[in-house]
């Protein structure tokens, strides 16, 4: 990117997004946004819950990125006010350009609609957020866990799952601490 | 009058020897092994690079994988096991017909290796006996054929029932 300086040895890939696409966006989902950066030459917006369906589908259908690299979450537990982050990769195959979408969310909202209608690749990228962060997709057909068996108790990649908290679905019961695999606030 | 082999033998000055039936049958099974590879991740390619021309475990008669647990007798469990995955593992051994032995192969198979999180076992034999473990992450070809001698040791001097 222009505006941001080269650092020596690190190659600009030169496909994100340009600052014009951002002026886009604020020009149609104004108070959905809630920021934007360029470090690292990677352009990235940060936007409300809300709008992330129709801003999906504009990005899809308006301004060519007709592939969706990735989803995942993040947990900021005790960091940020809003514990969860999903963040999203969208990439235009016919632009060769990229742009990363971060939806910050609540502990007691986790929850966001599913991108499974407009990317159907989204279908197992949601599943395993829910089964490892344990965020909810409304709309999605088929929202079980999807790489632990229904019988695990909580999720796992939350910064407050219990390092040693071990469920076995065979063999010895391995030492657990106390507290341990009870049903938790969002299990 | 018909003679018995024994005696035949003894008029024909045949050679012949003499044995324990136990010794007999621990050396038939110690070159035959058919083994069932249940490769779940990395080890299962330095299990190819042992078990392929380069090192050659048929070398010590070891060189019939079988793809299902009831024609073989060694299950090699080669690779991460997930306390989802370990169900499986403890029906495909409980298929295998006696007498059977189980190789752990690779650290996580011994004790999880670098993995202590929720997801993994902690060792296979909190679930099945083992008999011999081979370290390593994953273990080099010739440390198999180590572990692969050393099973073979210990089938040929174990009681076989008959």
């Amino acid at each position: 990117m222009s505006e941001t300086p080269e650092v020596r040895g690190f190659r600009d890939h030169g496909s994100w997004a340009g600052p014009e696409l951002v002026e886009a966006l604020r020009e149609r989902f104004d108070s959905g946004m809630l920021g934007d950066s360029a470090a690292h030459g990677e352009r990235e917006v940060t936007i409300r819950r809300e709008i992330l369906p129709a801003l999906a589908r504009w990005l899809k259908e308006e301004q060519g990125f007709e592939m969706l690299l990735d989803l995942t979450a993040v947990d900021y537990l005790g960091k940020r006010e809003t514990r969860f982050e999903v963040v999203a990769h969208f990439y235009s195959l016919s632009g060769n350009r990229r742009l990363r979408v971060c939806v910050p969310l609540r502990e007691e909202a986790a929850e966001l609609p599913s991108l499974t209608s407009l990317w159907k690749a989204a279908d197992w990228y949601e599943r395993e957020i829910w089964d490892l962060y344990g965020i909810r997709f409304a709309g999605h057909p088929d929202l079980r866990r999807l790489l632990l068996y229904d019988q695990f108790k909580g999720h796992p990649l939350r910064k407050d799952y219990r390092m040693k908290d071990r469920q076995p679905l065979i063999g010895p019961e391995a030492v657990r601490p106390a507290g341990a695999g009870e049903e938790r606030a969002h299990g | 009058m018909e003679l018995s082999p024994l005696q035949r033998s003894l008029e024909l000055a045949e050679p012949f020897v003499t044995t324990k039936l136990d010794k007999v049958l621990g050396w038939g099974r110690k070159y035959s092994i058919f083994n069932y590879p249940f490769v779940t991740a990395c080890c299962g390619m330095e299990y190819m690079s042992a078990a392929c021309s380069r090192y050659d475990m048929d070398r010590f008669g070891a060189g019939l994988p079988r793809f299902s647990p009831r024609q073989s007798d060694v299950l090699l469990v080669v690779g991460t096991i997930t306390h989802k995955m370990a169900p499986v593992l403890k029906q495909v051994y409980d298929q295998m017909c006696e007498p059977k032995w189980v190789v752990a192969f690779g650290a996580c198979t011994i004790s999880g290796g670098p993995y202590n999180n929720y997801a993994v076992l902690q060792g296979i034999d909190q679930i099945i006996p083992v008999d011999i473990y081979i370290p390593g992450c994953p273990p080099h070809a010739e440390i198999v054929m180590d572990g692969l001698i050393k099973l073979q040791a210990k089938i040929q001097n174990q009681k076989h029932e008959v």
